[in-house]
């Protein structure tokens, strides 16, 4: 099967502090990928290089087989959006903050956001839910609800793959689900690509097709969420002890932590 | 129409009117009063006094008031939004203070004299060098914070105005005197050339920054955002960087330090139409040139027969201003 976003002897990072070592790793279309790890295993440096924002050292990275780094930066803009954690926005209302994932498609020095630009925004918010908060205030906004609209800024764009960062983080479960089953069903409908960073080792079995676990700015494990999910490579990496068990319902692998305490009794 | 647009249109139209007005209100006051009913006749008529004070006084610092305050006012909001900071202004960055020494250095040395245009190269000079100063210790203190900002800011100004101090005790009497009349600010210029680079520079000003109004939207979100969204930021930063300069340059060498207008007027005009640059831009540009105006009718005319410099008229207005959005700027103001 031909892979829609490959990453291949990639290094990228902070030369004399950290760099990501050969980066290797490919994404069939439509599918989520999660990347886990523990702080400081380099999954933000891993995101840093592929929007761009770091420069890759060596290695290559090819979306639907273009070269990412033949991209201009508009282009990499209509291919690729990033919806970051912390959504700092001020007095701009969730219209025109999402009206924003245009810029990319707007020709040079165009002022104004043409009837397309406002369907496409209008769709997107619709889609996420959005849609009845669009004269409020971003800074106006529930955590969860600042997490859709960044995602429906993202959507708009209308990017082949959509880069998350910590998606549910600050939130609370029902706003966790909300915002992975929309994940989901965009990954479904639309066939977006979905890579995202994710702390929660439950949610990104449940919800990831497949995993990519970080140690120490390479890849330890990739695959699928129950191969990577192991106690051996869990307890290794992020030295803790953890049990794994299947969840009933879903099939899918379920961590669970064990405290200092227990362990000691056992 | 799109209804946003549309309240953008009324929003700069409104402000058309009032610049109309705030410049009839200016060739009709002072001294010697000119009945606006009156303007047709007494402009056919070259050989009349109130002629005479249209066309070699009130037009000519009509024209400087609105090149000087939209250029200051333009230049306050393009680093406001480089910044994303409010409070940032080309007075409390100390590029003001960077221009004036600049344009003293060129009347010490006496480099005025070459060219009707070396005062506005000289400020233009001071103001980007101050730019470029405080724009890399900013960044080399951590990011653009507000505090430091505005400490190097301030402490930018202390060094220029030291440097001042130190030229104007070693230059001559007309030179001090000269260098006194930047520091306090002022529209009254005989030069036509001169006013005609304020005027013209800061519509061009206003022209090319309107090429970067979507940047600045963009860069609302912040730098790498914006670069997620396909913005060349770095080389728009430093071509906005360059306008601003200019702006500065130009109008502190032709008027001198003329504090707060780029702080006051983008915040009034954020505070009525909203943060998008796209109207930002057009209705500062508008608002500044409507405040001087104001300002230099108020200044010509409240203590008639004598001229109060403008800069006591904007620095008093823009100061109690400037204290209201400090203390409401951890509470409830954003930039962006």
């Amino acid at each position: 099967m031909e892979q829609f976003f490959q990453i291949s002897n990639f290094s990228c990072g902070y030369p004399g502090k950290f760099i990501l070592q050969d980066i290797d790793f490919s994404v069939a279309k439509g599918d989520i990928v999660g990347i886990i790890g523990p702080n400081g295993s380099g999954k933000t440096t891993l995101f840093r290089g592929i929007s761009g924002e770091l420069p890759p050292l060596k290695g290559k990275m090819e979306l639907k087989g273009l070269d990412t780094r033949k991209m201009n930066l508009k282009q990499r803009a209509q291919n690729i959006a990033i919806v970051t954690q912390n959504i700092e926005i001020g007095s701009m209302t969730v219209e025109e903050y999402v009206l924003m994932g245009r810029i990319p498609y707007h020709k040079q020095f165009q002022f104004f956001e043409t009837k397309e630009d406002f369907a496409i925004a209008e769709k997107y918010m619709k889609l996420t839910g959005v849609d009845k908060l669009k004269g409020k205030y971003m800074n106006a906004l529930s955590g969860g609800e600042q997490q859709l609209a960044g995602i429906a800024r993202a959507l708009t764009q209308e990017p082949d793959l959509l880069l998350l960062d910590e998606p549910t983080s600050h939130l609370d479960i029902t706003h966790q689900v909300q915002t992975l089953n929309l994940i989901r069903r965009l990954s479904c409908e639309l066939g977006l690509t979905v890579l995202m960073i994710i702390h929660d080792l439950n949610l990104a079995g449940e919800y990831c097709d497949s995993l990519i676990m970080m140690q120490e700015g390479h890849i330890r494990k990739k695959g699928l969420p129950v191969e990577v999910l192991n106690y051996a490579d869990i307890e290794a990496v992020y030295e803790t002890v953890v049990v794994v068990r299947t969840n009933p319902i879903s099939n899918k692998p379920v961590v669970f932590l064990v405290s200092e305490e227990v362990i000691k009794k056992s | 129409m799109n209804s946003k647009y549309l309240k953008w249109i009324l929003f700069l139209a409104a402000l058309l009117v009032l610049l109309l007005v705030s410049v009839l209100l200016s060739l009709s006051a002072g001294e010697i009063k000119v009945s606006l009913m009156q303007l047709p006749q007494i402009l056919s008529d070259k050989g009349s006094i109130e002629y005479t004070v249209l066309a070699k006084i009130r037009i000519p610092r009509i024209l400087m008031a609105i090149g000087v305050g939209g250029a200051l006012s333009l230049s306050g909001v393009v680093l406001q939004g480089i910044y994303r900071n409010p409070l940032v202004e080309p007075y409390t960055l100390g590029i003001s203070g960077g221009a004036a020494l600049g344009v003293a250095i060129a009347i010490v040395f006496g480099l005025n004299t070459l060219s009707f245009f070396s005062l506005p190269a000289f400020g233009f000079l001071g103001a980007l060098v101050t730019l470029i100063v405080v724009y890399l210790l900013s960044i080399k203190r951590g990011g653009l914070s507000i505090n430091s900002m505005l400490l190097i800011g301030v402490m930018v100004s202390f060094v220029s105005s030291s440097a001042m101090m130190f030229l104007m005790s070693i230059s001559t009497a007309e030179n001090l005197h000269n260098i006194v009349f930047w520091v306090m600010g002022s529209l009254d210029e005989s030069n036509n050339s001169l006013i005609a680079i304020a005027f013209y520079s800061s519509l061009a000003g206003l022209v090319i920054s309107y090429f970067f109004a979507q940047t600045l939207n963009a860069l609302r979100l912040g730098e790498v955002k914006a670069r997620h969204l396909g913005i060349n930021t770095g080389v728009a930063i430093k071509l906005l960087f360059f306008v601003a300069s200019l702006l500065t340059g130009i109008a502190v060498s032709v008027a001198g330090v003329i504090g707060f207008v780029g702080l006051v007027i983008p915040h009034l005009i954020r505070l009525i139409i909203g943060n998008d640059y796209r109207v930002l831009l057009a209705g500062s540009f508008m608002g500044g040139a409507i405040f001087l105006i104001l300002s230099d009718t108020i200044a010509r005319t409240i203590i008639s027969p004598n001229e109060l410099p403008i800069g006591v008229i904007t620095g008093f207005i823009g100061g109690l201003v400037f204290i209201i959005v400090l203390s409401r700027s951890k509470s409830h103001f954003k930039l962006n």
